[in-house]
């Protein structure tokens, strides 16, 4: 089993070194793919020093883009497995057994760590934005048809089917929400995996309170229209 | 007040301008975040059309007595401009991108161009 951890990274020379050695500690034979989104620091730089191969794009394609650049390259190079991880160190590879798990087991296509699965969780946050986050994880929920509590999770581990229909097919801007239901609509097999996350250790995240309104309106746009659509299921027999 | 006609013409041009633009997200053929604002310029023009009180309201605010259809032309008007300057940024960040990715092809060919040179010196030394 080929396992490749992607890591998409906007402006981390300060966290990429430490996310990639937490990676290779969690396990050595890992190869760590780090997706540089046109930064202006030495994000890709330092993640080449610390063992990773580094891919740089051109310009800023936004986290939507850089991730499906991530699953690109699992496909193509032929990975079994991958996981996906943050670049700024909010998600604690050492927790990967755990949403590795239901992967590996073969029952589900893709497992995704969840800050509100467990109760009695310290994920601190703004007022407003928590209450988008649980107003988005409702109508998902809805939607899939089962308790989906985190909808803007990164932190995944994947099989070659979810690999294969993420490099094909990906949603933009913030993706986390569409995808979660791309997947139910394709029948992949999914799960939450309950974990903690860290606080960001350093710098700021990329979500202003305007571009959080913007995101919604949208997100619930992609939503509402995806609903109406017709999309690809696996053929029977090839999972 | 606005003529019962106008306002019927009005509303059913702006829902077909809605469900045009829903059905172009679906086949995917326009990405939501370029639907925004046509989705929004179709919500006021229904609302401006169907609402004839709202829209007389509106057109006593900017000065039009005589005509208060006038009004929505104006408002349609605001909101193609509208477009058509997001398109205006649109196309700008486009044309700046198409440069840096030229600009990166031609990097990658040249160093490309090297190795294939290089390899086919060493097979003719040989």
């Amino acid at each position: 089993m080929r396992r490749v951890a992607i890591v998409p990274a906007f402006n981390e020379e300060r966290n990429i070194g430490r996310v990639v050695d937490e990676l290779h500690a969690f396990d050595a034979t890992l190869d760590v793919v780090v997706v540089d989104d046109g930064s202006y620091d030495r994000t890709a730089e330092v993640a080449r020093e610390h063992g990773a191969v580094a891919l740089t794009l051109p310009f800023n394609l936004g986290i939507g883009g850089s991730v499906q650049t991530g699953f690109r390259y699992a496909f193509e190079h032929g990975y079994d497995i991958a996981v996906r991880v943050d670049g700024d160190g909010q998600h604690d590879p050492a927790q990967l057994d755990a949403v590795l798990a239901p992967v590996l087991a073969g029952q589900v296509d893709i497992a995704v760590g969840s800050r509100f699965a467990a109760a009695g969780d310290g994920y601190r946050s703004s007022r407003s934005r928590r209450a988008g986050i649980r107003m988005l994880a409702w109508v998902v929920s809805k939607i899939v048809g089962r308790r989906v509590t985190d909808t803007t999770s990164g932190f995944q581990a994947l099989n070659r089917n979810a690999i294969a229909l993420f490099a094909r097919d990906y949603p933009h801007d913030y993706p986390e929400v569409e995808a979660t239901i791309l997947v139910h609509r394709h029948k992949l097999r999914s799960v939450e995996v309950p974990v903690s996350m860290r606080e960001r250790s350093s710098g700021r995240s990329s979500i202003t309170a305007l571009r959080s309104v913007y995101y919604m309106v949208k997100v619930l746009l992609a939503i509402f229209v995806g609903l109406f659509r017709r999309y690809a299921t696996p053929e029977e027999g090839t999972s | 007040m606005t003529p019962l006609f106008v306002s019927i013409a009005g509303t059913v041009a702006s829902v077909l301008l809605i469900l045009v633009v829903l059905e172009l997200i679906r086949s995917r053929r326009l990405q939501e975040r370029y639907a925004i604002l046509w989705l929004v310029t179709g919500v006021v023009l229904v609302v401006l059309s169907a609402w004839r009180d709202g829209l007389n309201t509106i057109a006593g605010w900017i000065g039009i007595r005589s005509y208060p259809p006038a009004a929505l032309f104006a408002v349609f008007i605001l909101f193609i401009l509208l477009v058509l300057l997001h398109y205006s940024t649109v196309i700008s960040r486009l044309s700046a991108q198409n440069v840096v990715l030229a600009q990166k092809l031609a990097l990658l060919e040249a160093e490309r161009g090297s190795d294939a040179s290089r390899e086919s010196t060493t097979s003719s030394t040989r």
